[in-house]
């Protein structure tokens, strides 16, 4: 690849990139992250790399009580992507301070922690306990998950009550351990939504959730899913979850965000900080591939490298901007089309 | 980080692929799996090629182990083609390449003693079951098999069962071959005429719960392999649980995976998978579905 031709950008060379980034303050080794619920709390994926070498690991999100989630089947799989009906199955609040999070500070490594709440009280007192456990870096606050049993507490389909939450999470967090508001792109005005939370004290978003959808037995004619719907994710939302990224940077340019939804190559790592985002999540594809996380990274270094790129800050938002024709290949030749 | 214990994720090359009557028989090299192996232990294998738009990986019990040899360490599989990625599966030739990770989850456990063992096996659950009987024969324990299958062509193993047992029963559902009925027909006599102190059973879920179900009558431990659907066969997914009763008596939904595959037959919930049963930790009240 270093014999292409670039228009203003000669390749760098691989060392020369520095993947280091700072999201809402916080500073990152690189800007992969696992994305909630498909990590676990990150000891299973430490047999396949050292998950200290990417940029944190976003725990599965914790309720307050342990939850035993739904009834199986609570997956099916769908062209490339899966729908999941996991229903925020966890250990509690407790289980989790006890165990996963002094397993990941050990380990020394960058942990953020998702939260759910089933109401505004709820996420209070998780915020509380979790913003003031040590080695939590940000908290990232799950107001999205389709697959909990009264689909009516969606807090992020409703600018009012997700505002509320995150305002109620904000003021038991301390300030200087940021908050993210995962969103849901099942929303009609999804920048009025991001500008409600970002109001009430959201540091920064993390976007999007999977999609809700529906999959049916061939068989049984009757749904797959013990939940009936579930969570669509996986490189069939890429598009829609890149258009989010999209429009909300567009809206705000200033406001941290963290790219999610269908990211399986570092290509597609860039495209997500080209639309916007400071960092990534890497999820459902860790399931095809344990070790993709770290992948991503290598290949992230190699795409910015490439690009002439040593900083992926340097490409934060840029495919919004004329700039963006400066890193444009003017020979395509070597090029991995997307 | 990596330990000589845990899994390990390798693209390994395709040494061979046979039919074995309604099933297909793969060996794959992948070295470093043979030293971690233990009986009824799985491999996880991604389908489709790296574009794959099929993004679960394909859970099957490990066959059998090679640690050396002229190519390296191989792991053996035992599949049937049941959709899109276990067609590809069995498209495969020599030299392709597949990504594996092996071994995982929690293998048989083995008797201290050297007692009287009962091998019983529903289509190619009987897969897992000639590295165990192997294990158990090294101790020094008498092993007996039932393998069973709806018809001849899904059975697995019936000759090689004769080199690896003291006494093999075969059952088939139509008749084709041995005894015509199902394992657990047979099973109350073989364990009263052997005396088998344990019974491991790798199979459907029903013959797993009848088979636990026999166990438990005649006073002897079970040692069950599920199959339940995973998406990723490490324990991050959640996606294959089902309902088991703890050491302290409470129901959890565990993940066949990584606390399984291999459970104790007495513990799980047999008639309550596929649900969450009330008094499971976490239930919401009166179990779920109502």
């Amino acid at each position: 690849m270093s014999a292409t031709t670039w228009s203003g950008q000669v390749p760098a060379a691989l060392e020369e990139v520095d993947l280091r980034v700072d999201l809402a303050g916080m500073r990152l080794k690189n800007p992969v992250m696992t994305a909630s619920g498909c990590a676990a709390a990150g000891r299973e994926l430490d047999s396949f790399f050292d998950v200290t070498d990417i940029g944190a690991v976003v725990t599965k999100s914790v309720m307050l009580d342990p939850r035993s989630g739904n009834p199986t089947p609570r997956m099916a799989e769908t062209p490339s992507g899966m729908l999941n009906s996991i229903g925020l199955q966890g250990p509690g609040i407790d289980s989790f301070l006890a165990t996963d999070l002094p397993w990941l500070v050990s380990r020394k490594a960058r942990a953020v922690v998702s939260i759910a709440g089933s109401s505004l009280g709820e996420y209070a007192e998780l915020a509380r306990r979790v913003g003031n456990s040590p080695g939590v870096s940000a908290v990232e606050v799950n107001i999205s998950c389709p697959n909990v049993h009264n689909r009516g507490l969606v807090f992020a389909c409703d600018p009012y009550q997700a505002a509320k939450v995150m305002a109620a999470v904000r003021r038991d967090v301390p300030r200087d351990v940021p908050v993210f508001a995962k969103l849901s792109a099942d929303v009609t005005d999804l920048v009025t939504v991001a500008e409600s939370v970002m109001a009430a004290g959201a540091t920064g978003l993390a976007m999007i959730n999977t999609l809700l959808g529906l999959s049916i037995d061939p068989v049984t004619l009757r749904p797959v899913l013990g939940g009936v719907t579930g969570g669509l994710s996986g490189p069939a939302i890429r598009p829609v979850a890149l258009r989010c990224v999209w429009q909300v940077h567009q809206a705000m340019p200033d406001v941290p965000i963290i790219g999610i939804g269908g990211i399986r190559t570092g290509l597609d790592a860039l495209e997500f900080m080209l639309a916007g985002a400071s960092a990534v999540q890497v999820g459902t594809i860790i399931f095809h591939d344990p070790s993709a996380p770290i992948r991503i990274v290598t290949e992230l270094r190699a795409e910015l490298a490439a690009r002439g790129v040593t900083s992926p800050s340097q490409v934060v938002g840029l495919a919004h901007t004329p700039t963006a024709d400066s890193l444009a290949a003017t020979d395509l030749e070597g090029l991995r089309s997307p | 980080m990596t330990t000589s214990a845990g899994p390990l994720q390798q693209r390994a090359e395709v040494l061979s692929l046979k039919r074995v009557g309604a099933y297909h028989h793969l060996t794959l090299v992948a070295p470093g799996v043979a030293e971690r192996f233990r009986p009824g232990q799985f491999a996880a294998l991604a389908v489709g090629g790296p574009e794959s738009a099929l993004l679960l990986r394909r859970s099957f019990s490990i066959y059998r182990v090679r640690d050396s040899g002229t190519y390296g360490g191989t792991v053996e599989i035992i599949f049937a083609v049941t959709g899109k990625g276990t067609a590809w599966l069995a498209d495969l030739v020599p030299h392709d390449v597949v990504d594996v990770v092996a071994p995982l989850g929690r293998p048989f456990a083995l008797p201290k003693e050297a007692v009287s063992c009962a091998l019983v096996a529903g289509g190619y659950g009987s897969a897992p079951m000639f590295a165990l009987s192997g294990r158990l024969l090294d101790r020094g324990c008498a092993v007996h098999m039932v393998l069973g299958a709806s018809t001849e062509s899904r059975l697995f193993g019936a000759l090689e069962a004769r080199r690896s047992a003291q006494s093999v029963i075969v059952t088939t559902e139509d008749g084709s071959v041995g005894i015509k009925g199902r394992v657990t027909e047979v099973l109350p006599e073989v364990l009263e005429r052997t005396g088998s102190a344990v019974v491991y059973a790798c199979g459907p879920m029903g013959m797993l719960a009848a088979v636990a179900q026999v166990a438990e009558t005649h006073g002897a431990w079970s040692q069950c392999a599920v199959e339940e659907a995973m998406a990723c066969g490490v324990g991050v997914c959640m996606t294959c649980v089902l309902p088991v009763i703890g050491e302290d008596g409470r129901t959890r939904m565990v993940r066949s995976c990584v606390e399984g595959p291999v459970f104790r037959g007495d513990r799980v919930r047999w008639s309550d998978v596929g649900t969450v049963p009330e008094g499971t930790l976490g239930a919401p009240s009166g179990g779920w579905p109502q």
